[in-house]
């Protein structure tokens, strides 16, 4: 039996058996883990409630047979209480827990990066003071170059010309110049360029004076980046709230089945084709 | 593996929320050597199961008719609405024998992991409930977890600004018989922010 320690953040807890759960954390230096819990559900576990997802802990471990098992958990950040308490803050958490659970295929494969990407993004929307939607696209962008798919902004994503460009084809890989345009390609205004950049680069001053309009552009190029790339579509995507509503009874008791909020366009929930047309009308 | 028939039960139990490989061999064994009689009224309530459980039309709990028997119950105070998860929760909290209102089951928790957004949940219904009854105040009794806490704060912003109607979350806390020092960081955040003038 061989023990290890690590911080990890939490990306999801599944149920195993009758009191324990099988934690899947994103450590520092062994990638993902997937380990056992053993009796954590219990309100008498030492456990407590660290394990949650979202937590960002120290643990123990040692290695079993199939899976490790966690002997010793310390809270280093607890994200957690912040983020329940919002329920925008709460779907942006998921997206980028689920998204950091998807592009960690093998376990054990150290992923340093990504593991700071997810800390800093789950750091900002516990402490609340940006707008969550911009802390996940935000993520997404970081985290698809760590994945080696980022889009091209600046340069053409065909021949590299330097830009600014202005059409943007998510087949193609993002930015195209002039002559290498594509049939399918967008064109959004000048600003979406410069939000992509400001976000991929943690540029937030720039990235917060955008107009919400500016955003929701982005967040439907990001989104529809993201699932052409992805094999599978993100689960949590279209539960990802854009902004906060304003008036959720109204909002609640005006509609009728179909949840569309005229302020939230289809392209920002992630579909690649929904992407696509949004943006094409906006031109 | 065992041959035939006996492998494809112990196959069955295995499938079973909380049954690992060895349970499953060893209730497999306890069936076999049961008395028929016993196995029968197994089976008739697999056949009973089979044939659909209803639920409770208003609140969403299981039931055996269109109402079930809480909602049914004219001596339960209209006034007082406790929204839970699931059908196992209204058990847990009629146990206390505390409560007197009536239930609304929402069928889960907001997960968006697992495709659970309010749509897939009574959130309509619960509205829908609020705008006919009369109800005063709303007791919101979901999991003391991550999907149960977000379940909650969405709940909280749904019905705040619901005329005439006040809403309270079950009071959480340290588990009595601990020390201080152990307590997480959740748990104690919360007793904190949920503290109480003496
Ligand atoms: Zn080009
Ligand atoms: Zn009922």
């Amino acid at each position: 039996m061989s023990l290890y320690r690590d911080t990890g953040v939490v990306l999801r807890a599944h149920k195993l058996g009758e009191a324990d759960r099988i934690i899947t954390l994103l450590t520092r230096r062994h990638g993902k883990v997937r380990a056992v819990a053993k009796g954590v559900r219990r309100t008498t576990s030492r456990f407590g409630a660290r394990l949650e997802p979202f937590g960002h802990v120290d643990a123990q471990f040692y290695t079993g047979r199939t899976l490790d098992v966690i002997t010793q958990v310390e809270t280093v950040d607890a994200f957690a209480l912040p983020i329940v308490g919002d329920y925008q803050r709460y779907t942006a958490a998921s997206a980028i827990t689920e998204t950091a659970d998807r592009l960690t295929l093998d376990e054990g494969e150290p992923a340093l990066r990504l593991y700071l990407l997810v800390t800093g993004a789950l750091r900002a929307l516990a402490e609340g003071g940006r707008d969550p939607s911009l802390v996940l696209d935000a993520f997404f962008l970081r985290a698809m170059a760590f994945a080696g798919w980022a889009p091209a902004i600046t340069e053409c994503a065909r021949c590299g010309e330097p830009g600014p460009h202005r059409s943007f084809s998510v087949q193609s890989g993002g930015a195209q110049c002039g002559r290498c345009r594509s049939a399918g390609a967008v064109h959004p205004p000048a600003e979406v360029f410069l939000l992509l950049e400001a976000l991929l680069h943690g540029d937030w001053p720039v990235a917060e004076a955008t107009t919400q309009a500016v955003r929701r552009d982005v967040s439907g190029l990001v989104a529809a980046h993201l699932q052409w790339h992805l094999e599978r579509q993100l689960r949590s995507l279209p539960f990802v709230e854009r902004r906060a509503r304003e008036s959720p009874i109204a909002h609640q008791l005006g509609s009728d089945g179909t949840s569309t909020d005229p302020e939230v366009p289809g392209a920002t929930q992630g579909t690649r084709e929904r992407g696509v047309t949004h943006d094409a009308t906006a031109t | 593996m065992y041959e035939g028939v006996v492998q494809d039960l112990i196959d069955e139990l295995g499938r079973l929320p909380g049954i690992g490989p060895k349970s499953a061999q060893r209730i497999a064994f306890h069936l076999l050597a049961t008395d028929p009689a016993d196995i029968g009224r197994l089976q008739d309530v697999l056949g009973k199961v089979r044939e659909g459980v209803q639920f409770c039309e208003i609140c969403g709990n299981v039931s055996e008719q269109e109402k079930c028997r809480i909602c049914r119950d004219s001596r339960r105070d209209t006034s007082l609405l406790c929204v839970v998860e699931e059908p196992k929760d209204v058990l847990a909290v009629e146990r206390t024998r505390e409560f007197r209102g009536r239930y609304h089951v929402l069928g889960g928790s907001l997960d968006p992991l697992s495709g659970v957004g309010p749509d897939q949940l009574r959130m309509r219904e619960l509205l829908a409930r609020l705008g006919a009854e009369e109800v005063s105040e709303v007791i919101i009794a979901t999991d003391p977890n991550t999907e149960g806490e977000a379940t909650a704060t969405y709940l909280v912003r749904m019905l705040r600004d619901f005329p005439g109607l006040r809403v309270t979350r079950l009071a959480s806390g340290l588990p009595m018989g601990g020390d201080l020092e152990f307590a997480d960081e959740l748990t104690l955040g919360r007793a904190l922010s949920g503290r109480r003038a003496l």
